[in-house]
């Protein structure tokens, strides 16, 4: 199965939960079905149906807004990650 | 490839015996020595932040010999910043954090020239700051003055050394235009107020700075020295928890607003505006939208004590309220208000605390959204209610 590893700031919506076992062909299927887990993440990441602008999601290293965004394949071993905005010093 | 090394003249610059001495250790570096140490001497750091990341920066900066270093930080040493800012130490509490770096820093090193800038860094100062320095280091501690940091380094044309740490998570990279990414092509919009809490009120592994400031230093040096390869158009990602470093490949934003082709921002914005949250807390900025009103602890009390009926919801966390509580509160974390809105009246006048006031208002504004009316935000949070009301509390 996929996975995506959930940042500090949104864990709080996962139930403390640091990475999470997803299903789907693409990305954006297997960020849905997060959001079916946790529908509490869903206004964090999702604004009618949009990816909201700070959300940044990364197949491996890369960013896939320079894939095929939520098109881009998942594959059974893929791991996504959200790549969070944090600002402390 | 070197992102400013080249830029340096060091040949103006010669190291004294006392300076060869000191430096004997990186001057018999191969990718460092004679000249590299000469580019530091010769070379200009500006530390926007004396604090988490500040501390490290300062010490290490100095210690290698960069030759000017500019601090640039309003706040005063509290005791609370003691577990991570070790540039300060118990004798400073009560100082401005520049003059007591700055005594640090002359005592690793008197061979460096510190200038102090005792002001917060705004869209007015900004650009004749850092137009003065050959790097900038970005380690403040919030959104708008990230992407102040961002947009004036971009106007410049300067590289940023940027680190941010929250809880035992830490970030590190190089934004540096004119050879790849900027901030704002990784992050094009700030993440909405109270979604991600500050140091102050989601807590931060003490350590967690030292380990990401002394890559900031690391990065610094290198920029400025030529040595190895920078860590522009990379994301360094560090988690304490799980003791992972990865990092991920940045990619310049075509459409990015301050460094694509097209720039829309092309001078310094009002960035509280733009990020909807104060820069600080000498800041005036007040956002938008519904009013939260505010109740002093003096007023909860003389209520509480008159038998008004009156509910007090704590939405800190529980390992707060192991802290500090005050009895007979309802206490729900404020990622879980929502959840049980069945627990919350709608008659009678709900008294919302956090530690600070910052969460408390946050909630305010859910429950507003959710068509609660009857709701005040008590000023300074359970701290305030510790200082002037219950002393056998502790403020943390
Ligand atoms: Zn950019």
């Amino acid at each position: 199965m996929a996975s995506i590893k959930i940042p500090t700031p949104l864990r709080q919506y996962t139930g403390g939960q640091a990475e999470v076992t997803i299903s789907g062909r693409t990305v954006g299927e297997g960020l849905h079905d997060l959001v079916r887990q946790y529908p509490a993440l869903g206004p964090h990441i999702y604004e009618d149906g949009v990816r909201r602008g700070f959300v940044n999601v990364f197949l491996g290293s890369e960013d896939i807004r320079f894939l095929q965004d939520e098109d881009t394949p998942l594959a059974p071993d893929s791991k996504l990650r959200i790549v969070p905005a944090i600002a402390g010093g | 490839m070197t992102a400013t090394g080249e830029q340096l003249d060091q040949t103006q610059v010669q190291l004294s015996h006392d300076e060869i001495r000191r430096y004997s250790r990186h001057l018999i570096l191969p990718e460092i020595g004679l000249e590299g140490q000469k580019r530091l001497k010769a070379a200009s750091v500006l530390l926007i932040g004396a604090g988490g990341l500040g501390s490290p920066l300062g010490v290490y900066l100095a210690a290698a010999g960069v030759g000017r270093i500019g601090l640039v930080d309003y706040d005063v040493v509290d005791e609370s910043n003691l577990q991570r800012q070790i540039i300060h130490g118990t004798k400073d509490v009560g100082r401005p954090k520049l003059d007591s770096a700055a005594d640090r820093i002359a005592d690793i090193n008197p061979f460096i020239q510190i200038d102090k800038y005792h002001e917060p860094l705004n869209s007015e100062n900004a650009l004749s700051i850092l137009g003065d320095y050959d790097v900038i280091i970005d380690g403040t501690d919030n959104f708008p003055t990230r992407y102040l940091v961002n947009d004036a380094c971009v106007i410049l044309g300067k590289p940023n050394v940027y680190g941010s740490i929250f809880r035992f998570e830490g970030q590190v990279s190089v934004f540096y235009a004119k050879e790849g990414p900027c901030y704002r092509c990784l992050f094009p919009a700030p993440p909405p107020p109270g979604l991600v809490p500050s140091c102050a009120d989601g807590g931060v592994l003490g350590v967690l700075p030292g380990t990401i400031g002394t890559l900031q230093a690391t990065e610094a040096i290198k920029l400025i020295t030529g040595a190895g390869e920078p860590l522009i158009g990379r994301l360094l990602l560090y988690d304490a928890a799980a003791m992972t470093f990865d990092t991920i490949t940045l990619r310049k934003n075509p459409a990015c607003p301050v460094c694509g082709p097209q720039p829309t921002i092309t001078a310094l914005i009002d960035y509280e505006e733009f990020c909807g949250v104060p820069a600080h807390d000498h800041s005036t900025y007040q956002e938008g939208g519904a009013l939260v009103r505010a109740i002093t602890v003096e007023e909860v009390k003389a209520r509480l004590d008159a038998g008004d009926g009156l509910l007090i919801l704590d939405v800190r966390e529980p390992v707060e309220w192991q802290i500090s509580t005050i009895e007979g509160t309802l206490r729900i974390p404020k990622a879980e208000v929502v959840n049980h809105l069945e627990q919350l009246p709608r008659d009678c006048d709900i008294v919302v605390c956090c530690k600070t006031g910052v969460r408390s208002a946050d909630v305010i504004r859910q429950l507003q959204g959710q068509g609660y009316a009857r709701l005040y935000n008590m000023a300074g949070g359970i701290n305030a209610w510790a200082r002037r009301i219950d002393p056998s509390l502790p403020v943390y």
